[in-house]
């Protein structure tokens, strides 16, 4: 079983953390994970992606992820100037932050599914040099949309990587978006 | 107590050098390698790593401290990577010359113009002259594994030379994967303290890196290419040792997949030979016998291993991350050379690919097999250098 | 404590792995030979600033009791620069005798 992810942010979004984030919750679950970067311009709010692949084998692959079977955006601007659903499985599946609903995308796409991880990060003042904090949200998001990784996986992960009262908040983040994500099947 | 822990090469990288006990780290700045020196910064700040950090102001003064360092007899560290690297092309000599064993975790990235952060290989490639051993690794897990290994081989006195430990940029050096770390005392026991053959004292002192006339200056040139040979015999040792001790081996020399019965066989380095094994279970099952050999040790280079998977095989594919303008790729010309005057001459075909960080897949890899193959069916190679996917 | 150290190895394998020098006096023989020019010292006008002590540039002049300079004519290949900087002109350069 190889799954593989790709996320679309910006760069200072958290993309990159998003994904390691992804494969250490998946490890925490027994599997052999593998999470990368692919950088444009080494700027803040420049186009980012970042890629995970989940396997039940040792990961021998390198190379970019074509096909994904699941997409993540975590800025709906991004959907005007990247070609988001590249490439994406014919049953795969999107996961967008955003205060639309999935009908009101116009993501190409058989199973989306949104939540308004910016909306969490504001409401929980998780905002670091102003960016609101999406990714703990997202990843919650992603539990509970691809049942691929538990919630509690996520929530062990973001407390072993921030403590205290971040480690709260930011479990907290996930927690509301498993609550709130919207899925249309 | 030995943990795995999910982290970038760089990072892992990090924890390599502070479980090999390094005294001095000379520290500056290039993408990708950055966070190799970040993370020991931190490390040094916390107490968990008892050593010397020395910001300089450029990779040449990095590697002049390194030197510095080495010659006063203490165990040293530095990383680096693409223009870094060439910037520090004459103390590279220096430190080769003057037989310090300093080692130095290079991430590949291309030179420019054109501008480029991205992977290749041209960057080590291009000091492969500089009589630094050259290691280049396939995942996070052998860069750990290799920089211990790197310290117990060029510390040993018929080695003594410094050594690169090459990964690829950002396919390694930012991917995040699960490394094991061995438990701290076995890693003392398998790497002691750095004993130096000789140092700087100032109650016995000395100099070193003297001038020396035409009479005499051979012989010391001829030792380095001696301790060359040594290491090509140690360097297969000691990665099964560390395999008894630790449980991770990566080969020796090159990194075998499937070659025993292959008629042909793919030679390739770092990633992409680590990509090339999955090329090789999709070919095998459409029935094209092939096998992968990654060569894991470019200096020394090889010769004797590639002169023995020529005894069985009829075709060699080499896939070069880089080119040496004017003539191939660095593996294809090393190999074709290794083979010269030897019984067995299989086919050997050239490929280019990946420059500047383009991506290679399997699929690519499959693609180069499949020509390859029809080469080998007729005969003959058609054309000496191939471009991997070059825009018309 | 300076270690004299002569060894000219006979072999490639009595060879140290790199090029190791120790501190030792007169290694290039006695360059003395290499003069036209010595210095002489008035030791009447000398002040004992130790000057031409410092600019030595082969370490052929030792500093004295007294501050004065004492050239060891083994070594001094009559470069003149002690000559130069004295500010006092002490010193005076003259043709080596054959």
């Amino acid at each position: 079983m190889l799954k593989e992810i790709r996320i679309h942010g910006r760069g200072g979004q958290g993309a990159v953390t998003a994904a390691q984030l992804l494969a250490h919750a998946a490890f925490l679950e027994g599997k052999w994970v593998q999470a990368f970067p692919y950088f444009g311009a080494e700027r803040r709010g420049a186009p980012v992606k970042a890629f995970v692949r989940i396997s039940d084998e040792p990961i021998l692959m390198h190379s970019q992820i074509y096909d994904p079977d699941y997409v993540i955006i975590l800025s709906p601007e991004l959907t005007r100037i990247v070609n988001v659903t590249e490439g994406l499985k014919k049953d795969g599946l999107i996961l967008m932050n955003t205060t639309k609903k999935p009908e009101e995308t116009n993501l190409n796409g058989q199973r989306i599914a949104t939540v308004d991880a910016t909306g969490i990060a504001i409401e929980l003042g998780l905002l670091v040099a102003g960016f609101p904090v999406v990714n703990t949200a997202i990843v919650g998001a992603f539990a509970k949309a691809t049942g691929e990784i538990k919630l509690e996986s996520f929530l062990k992960t973001i407390t072993e990587t921030w403590s205290g009262s971040a480690g709260e908040k930011n479990a907290k983040a996930a927690e509301l978006a498993y609550e709130r994500l919207i899925k249309e099947w | 107590m030995a943990q795995t822990v999910i982290d970038t090469a760089n990072h892992i990288a990090a924890y390599a050098a502070k479980a090999a006990r390094v005294q001095v780290i000379a520290a500056y700045p290039i993408t990708p390698q950055t966070s190799i020196v970040e993370r020991i910064a931190e490390l040094v700040e916390n107490g968990e790593l008892d050593a010397e950090y020395v910001r300089v102001e450029s990779e040449h003064s990095a590697m002049s401290a390194c030197i510095g360092a080495a010659a006063a007899g203490v165990r040293t560290f530095t990383a680096t990577a693409s223009h870094g690297l060439v910037l520090m092309h004459e103390p590279l000599h220096w430190a080769s010359g003057s037989r310090l064993p300093i080692v130095m975790p290079v991430v590949n990235r291309t030179l420019g113009p054109g501008w480029n952060i991205w992977a290749d290989y041209t960057d080590s490639m291009s000091q492969r002259d500089t009589g630094w051993l050259q290691f280049y690794c396939a995942d996070n897990q052998e860069v750990f594994d290799t920089i211990i290994q790197a310290y117990k081989l060029c510390e040993d006195e018929r080695v003594l030379l410094p050594v690169m430990i090459c990964l690829e940029a950002f396919i390694l050096s930012h991917t995040y994967m699960p490394v094991r770390i061995p438990d701290q005392d076995k890693i003392d026991d398998f790497l002691p303290p750095y004993k130096p053959k000789w140092f700087l004292d100032i109650d016995n002192p000395l100099s070193h890196a003297n001038i020396v006339s035409p009479e005499w200056y051979m012989e010391f040139r001829y030792m380095m290419q001696e301790a060359m040979e040594n290491a090509k015999q140690l360097i297969p040792k000691i990665d099964k040792e560390y395999g008894k001790y630790f449980g991770f081996e990566h080969g020796g020399l090159i990194d075998k997949y499937k070659c025993e019965d292959a008629d042909l066989i793919l030679l390739t380095m770092g990633t992409i030979g680590s990509e090339s094994k999955i090329a090789v279970d999709n070919l095998r099952k459409e029935g094209l016998n092939v096998g992968s050999a990654r060569v894991r040790v470019f200096r020394p280079f090889p010769k004797e291993e590639i002169r023995k998977l020529a005894e069985n095989t009829q075709m060699f594919t080499t896939i070069d991350r880089g080119i040496s303008f004017g003539m191939e790729g660095f593996l294809a010309e090393e190999t074709k050379a290794s083979l010269c005057n030897q019984e067995d001459q299989p086919l050997i075909a050239g490929f280019i690919a990946g420059l500047g960080g383009r991506d290679v897949t399997f699929k690519n890899i499959e693609k180069i097999a499949k020509k390859s193959a029809e080469w080998m069916r007729r005969g003959r190679v058609e054309k000496e250098t191939v471009w991997v996917d070059l825009r018309e | 404590m300076v270690k004299l150290m002569v060894v000219v190895p006979k072999t490639r394998k009595e060879m140290p792995v790199t090029t190791l020098s120790v501190p030792t006096i007169g290694s290039a023989g006695k360059t003395g030979f290499w003069r036209d020019f010595r210095p002489v010292v008035d030791y009447s006008k000398c002040t004992g600033c130790t000057l031409c002590w410092i600019y030595c540039p082969d370490g052929a002049i030792t500093r004295q009791e007294d501050d004065s300079p004492k050239i060891d004519y083994d070594y001094c290949k009559g470069c003149g620069i002690c000559a130069n900087e004295c500010p006092v002109k002490a010193i005076t350069m003259q043709r080596e005798g054959e």
